[in-house]
């Protein structure tokens, strides 16, 4: 296992120049199995306004639970054993996350905080409406009239690249992509100041995936969120990322702009991550020599 | 060394939705051959027929129409319960293809002894601590005792590869053998697959949504689209230089390390899927378009004019 | 969707979406200790997977059923003759009879170990006769597929619409008395118990049937009854338990009914028959409870402990249910930790 020599600090090199929405310090999660699992380890990093910051990782290395910890979405045995997690509200106020109660808690999440899971578009309800599962959510958490809500999520929806006529339709009568449309809709629907979205794109082709990020890409420069867009893809990352954090088993090894981070790769995993990836116009045959067939390259995984 | 025609290969699916009956064609009239120290490999989305494909070489399920015609460098044809000793399949997701409840040992060592490639306990456990030195997994003695859950997902996908040469396969089918795997280590099983091929003269079809790994891994591309092939070629021709609308579309959408911070700029895909017309293949070996059913046609009178001589005894596979 | 096999990809799906958990597999398996020759240790192993984890409910059902095995299987060489009649009859619990005497003074004692005896006989029985029946109607039709599934599911399905004990009844009835052994009763009772677990069985089949391993079987070659017996079966093994054990619980009621009703086996004594005989003697408006709770209760502890197991093995079929108690184990544990640190504060 290799160990970054000292943790950086994120604010060091690349700080977001507007002000964080978000701060996480040192948080550490901690599975409470039979044998304790550290699958978060003093993580840190700031989450600017308006900023899409990737987390890249391979499974098992922690980067989900650190963002289900950070909306304190995780679940028994997980817990959240130290660290800090504070939202910067727009109007200048700051929220401790883990200090928050059920009630606000459950308040602050949708509406300022927003979730795109990587199986979304199969979590719909398959007998009810799109519409009616928009609105579902826009009753629970704001106060509308039913006109203005109809008014919402068809707008929502067509932000999104979804014909508004389609808040009649079932989910089994769209497509994967667009499913997962809807989701990210859904997501938007109160306007939350961070989504944070794990695999969104994975389970889909990847012309409807191209399609999505472009979506992605063009809500955040509209509606100024931050996005943190957790994958394993690296290459798809350093395309939409303004900042990318690499996670190896629980630590945040390297956080840096995705243009440094490409062309001159601090950490031995973050450049063994863009090893893989093999380049699709790039000379043939190049990256073979690099890419060993040991299988000690996938022992010495921690 | 054995060799696969495949000639205008077609399934058809029976839907039934009420009383209606619809047939979908799943594979439209594809064929390709492979041959020993070659790899093709079938590039399309899901849905494209890619698996079916697979299945089919595999005879797991049967075509409605074409052929499949197997045979050996004399041009002895293969068929029967011997099929299965030349054509074997590495399976897409390492954690389905493995049953849980048996030991590794038992995964490598049935096929050995289906086909009669080992007589005895002894020998056959030798065999099978030989077969996972090979696809380098170390200690072989130890991780033959094992069980599936107590591997990773690469370590599955190696004893997986064991499996299928295990019988002494010569024509390997790989299904997305690496996309259910961790990033970092899926070069590792490619190259491995490279190597094995170098070694045994496998002929490979790798059948993968990559078109990255596509390129590098073989030496001859097919593009799929809607069970139709709309492109061929050697496997730079087809991706520097697509020309069908689909696989320009597909080479788009690909993320690329080498293109940071296009995911506005990388060109306009949005290429209507109405528009695409895969009833035309463009065919790098031709340097020309070909209507499907040239296309068809040329295959069957290849076939049919090779069938005359020695081949005439080659197997046909019915519906 | 069942998976008898400990997963690597640990998930937990909760309201709030899959958690991913550190999965423990790979990293367990590199530093596994050497295991000598590698052979030895194997089958245990795979076993062991199969073996439900021990909880109170489940070492509660163990008890239960021992006690009553034991009663059934040692007890009948320890009591007296059961048909042996003396003077005292009628009499409540003493010394001489624990649990006093019937009408004509046989020992309640020995009635109930030898009834246990025969209860538990035909249980057996009836539950491999169904278990059989089911695993071939549900597993052998789901691995062939087409009109050999349509033709076994259609015959379960007749099976499973008969109303189960009018037909016992007419099928005892018609049976006369001197025939009706207990081989007769028990083919009754499993021709009429079968159809709901082939159901069941057949369709885990079709979900193991489909997976990849079992196409790889196939793909290198490996025989039809081979595919079944070594690469399906096992995994169906934990729901063959549970529907063996629920066979069992169903058999003893079922048998118990049609015995109380006069309609059970001629030549055999069973808690039925206990209870048939403890009726028409009077039992309960004479107030001799001794005589008719006894057998009562054998028959619902017997078929308490059985049901506690099955719940186990339904943990082991569905590791969902196993997942959701630990994680209750857990909060508790955490809760009361978090009680001490408070109350040290």
């Amino acid at each position: 296992m290799t160990t970054l020599t000292e943790p950086t600090p994120p604010a060091a090199h690349a700080a977001p120049e507007r002000r964080p929405v978000l701060t996480v310090r040192d948080l550490t999660v901690v599975y409470d199995v039979e044998q304790p699992v550290t699958a978060v380890k003093d993580a840190s990093l700031e989450l600017g306004r308006g900023e899409i910051l990737g987390l890249a990782g391979e499974s098992g290395c922690g980067k989900t639970t650190l963002a289900y910890a950070v909306n304190r979405l995780h679940q028994p045995p997980a817990r959240i054993a130290g660290g800090s997690v504070v939202f910067h509200d727009r109007d200048g106020t700051d929220v401790d996350l883990l200090a928050l109660d059920d009630e606000p808690l459950r308040r602050f999440r949708w509406s300022q905080l927003s979730m795109v899971f990587q199986g979304a578009m199969n979590s719909l309800n398959p007998v009810r409406t799109v519409g009616a599962q928009l609105d579902d959510t826009l009753r629970a958490h704001a106060r509308m009239s039913r006109a203005q809500r109809r008014e919402r999520s068809a707008d929502v929806l067509t932000r999104v690249g979804v014909d508004p006529g389609r808040l009649r339709s079932y989910p089994h009568e769209l497509s994967g992509g667009m499913r997962q449309r809807v989701m990210i809709a859904m997501a938007m629907l109160l306007e939350p100041q961070i989504m944070i979205m794990d695999e969104p794109t994975t389970a889909l082709d990847v012309v409807v995936q191209r399609e999505i990020l472009r979506e992605i890409v063009r809500l955040r420069d509209e509606l100024d969120f931050a996005v943190v867009f957790i994958t394993h893809d690296l290459p798809l990352l350093l395309e939409i990322s303004d900042r990318i954090a690499v996670m190896l088993a629980g630590e945040i090894v390297e956080l840096d702009t995705a243009d440094r981070l490409h062309r001159s790769p601090a950490h031995p995993y973050t450049r063994r991550l863009l090893g893989s990836f093999p380049s699709l116009s790039g000379e043939r045959g190049a990256f073979i020599r690099d890419g060993s067939e040991a299988v000690g390259d996938e022992e010495a995984r921690p | 060394m054995t060799s696969v025609h495949v000639t205008n290969l077609t399934k058809d699916y029976g839907l039934r939705s009420g009383l209606r009956r619809q047939t979908l064609r799943a594979v439209d009239r594809v064929s390709f051959d492979l041959v020993p120290r070659r790899t093709v490999a079938l590039v399309g989305e899901s849905g494209s027929g890619k698996s079916t494909i697979a299945k089919l070489l595999t005879r797991l399920e049967k075509p409605t129409s074409g052929r499949i015609d197997v045979q050996l460098d004399d041009r002895t044809p293969v068929m029967g319960s011997v099929y299965q000793r030349h054509v074997q399949m590495v399976f897409q997701d390492p954690f389905a293809s493995l049953n849980p409840f048996h030991t590794i040992e038992h995964h490598v060592a049935r096929p050995l002894r289906i086909h009669h490639r080992t007589h005895d306990a002894a020998s056959t456990h030798a065999r099978v601590v030989e077969m996972l030195e090979r696809v380098n997994l170390d200690p072989a003695e130890q991780i033959a005792a094992r069980r599936p859950h107590e591997l990773s997902g690469g370590q599955r996908q190696r004893v997986a590869i064991a499996r299928a040469l295990a019988p002494g396969a010569q024509v390997l089918i790989a299904d997305e053998p690496v996309s259910m795997l961790d990033v970092s280590i899926r070069l590792g099983v490619l190259n491995l697959l490279g190597r094995l091929q170098r070694e045994d003269n496998l002929a490979v079809l790798y059948i993968t949504h990559d078109l990255a790994t596509a390129r590098h891994f073989s030496d001859e591309i097919l593009v799929l689209y809607r069970g139709r092939v709309v492109e061929r070629g050697p496997a730079d021709a087809v991706i520097l230089d697509p020309h069908h609308d689909y696989t320009k579309m597909l080479a788009l959408a690909a993320p690329d390390p080498d293109r940071v911070g296009g995911v506005g700029r990388g060109g306009d895909t949005a290429v209507a899927r109405d528009a695409i017309d895969n009833s035309v293949c463009y065919d790098h070996g031709l340097g020309a378009w070909v209507g499907i059913d040239e296309a068809a046609e040329a295959a069957a009178a290849t076939t049919a004019a090779a069938g005359t001589g020695a081949r005439g005894r080659r197997e046909r596979v019915r519906g | 969707m069942t998976n008898t096999g400990p997963d690597v990809r640990v998930a937990v799906d909760g309201p709030g979406g899959p958690i991913e958990a550190p999965a423990p597999g790979p990293a367990a398996a590199a530093d596994l200790p050497a295991r000598p020759g590698g052979t030895g240790t194997r089958p245990r192993a795979a076993w062991r997977l199969l073996l439900p984890s021990m909880t109170p409910w489940l070492a509660a059902g163990l008890v239960l059923v021992a006690g009553v095995v034991l009663l059934g299987v040692v007890g009948p060489w320890v009591v007296g003759d059961p048909d042996a009649i003396s003077d005292t009859g009628l009499a409540g619990p003493s010394g001489e009879h624990w649990l006093g005497t019937t009408q004509t003074g046989q020992d309640v004692l020995a009635q109930l170990a030898h009834a246990t005896r025969g209860s538990l006989q035909i249980g057996l029985l009836v539950g491999v006769l169904a278990t059989v029946l089911s695993a071939f109607f549900g597993i052998y039709g789901a691995y062939l597929g087409g009109v050999a599934d349509e033709a076994f599911s259609l015959l379960s399905n007749v099976f499973l619409v008969i109303p189960g004990l009018p037909l016992v009844i007419v099928i005892s009835g018609f049976v006369p008395r001197e025939s009706r052994g207990l081989w007769t009763i028990a083919v009754v009772l499993a021709l009429t118990s079968w159809a709901a677990s082939a159901r069941v069985l057949r369709a885990q089949t079709l979900s193991v049937r489909n997976r990849d391993y079992v196409a790889a079987s196939r793909l290198s070659g490996e025989k039809p009854w081979r595919v079944i017996a070594v690469e399906i079966l096992p995994n169906l093994l934990p729901v063959l338990a549970s529907q063996f054990v629920y066979a069992v619980i169903a058999a003893i009621l079922g048998e118990a009914g049609l015995s109380f009703l006069g309609l059970g086996a001629s030549n055999a004594s069973t808690l039925g028959t206990m209870l048939f005989y403890a009726q028409n003697g009077f039992a309960l408006p004479l107030g001799a409870w001794w005589w008719f709770v006894p057998p009562g209760l054998v028959i619902a502890l017997f078929g308490m402990g059985l049901s506690l197991i099955n719940f186990s093995i339904d943990e082991i079929i569905n590791p969902r249910l196993k997942n959701a108690r630990t994680a209750r184990r857990r909060a508790r544990a955490a809760q009361r930790a978090a009680g001490r640190t408070e109350v040290a504060r």
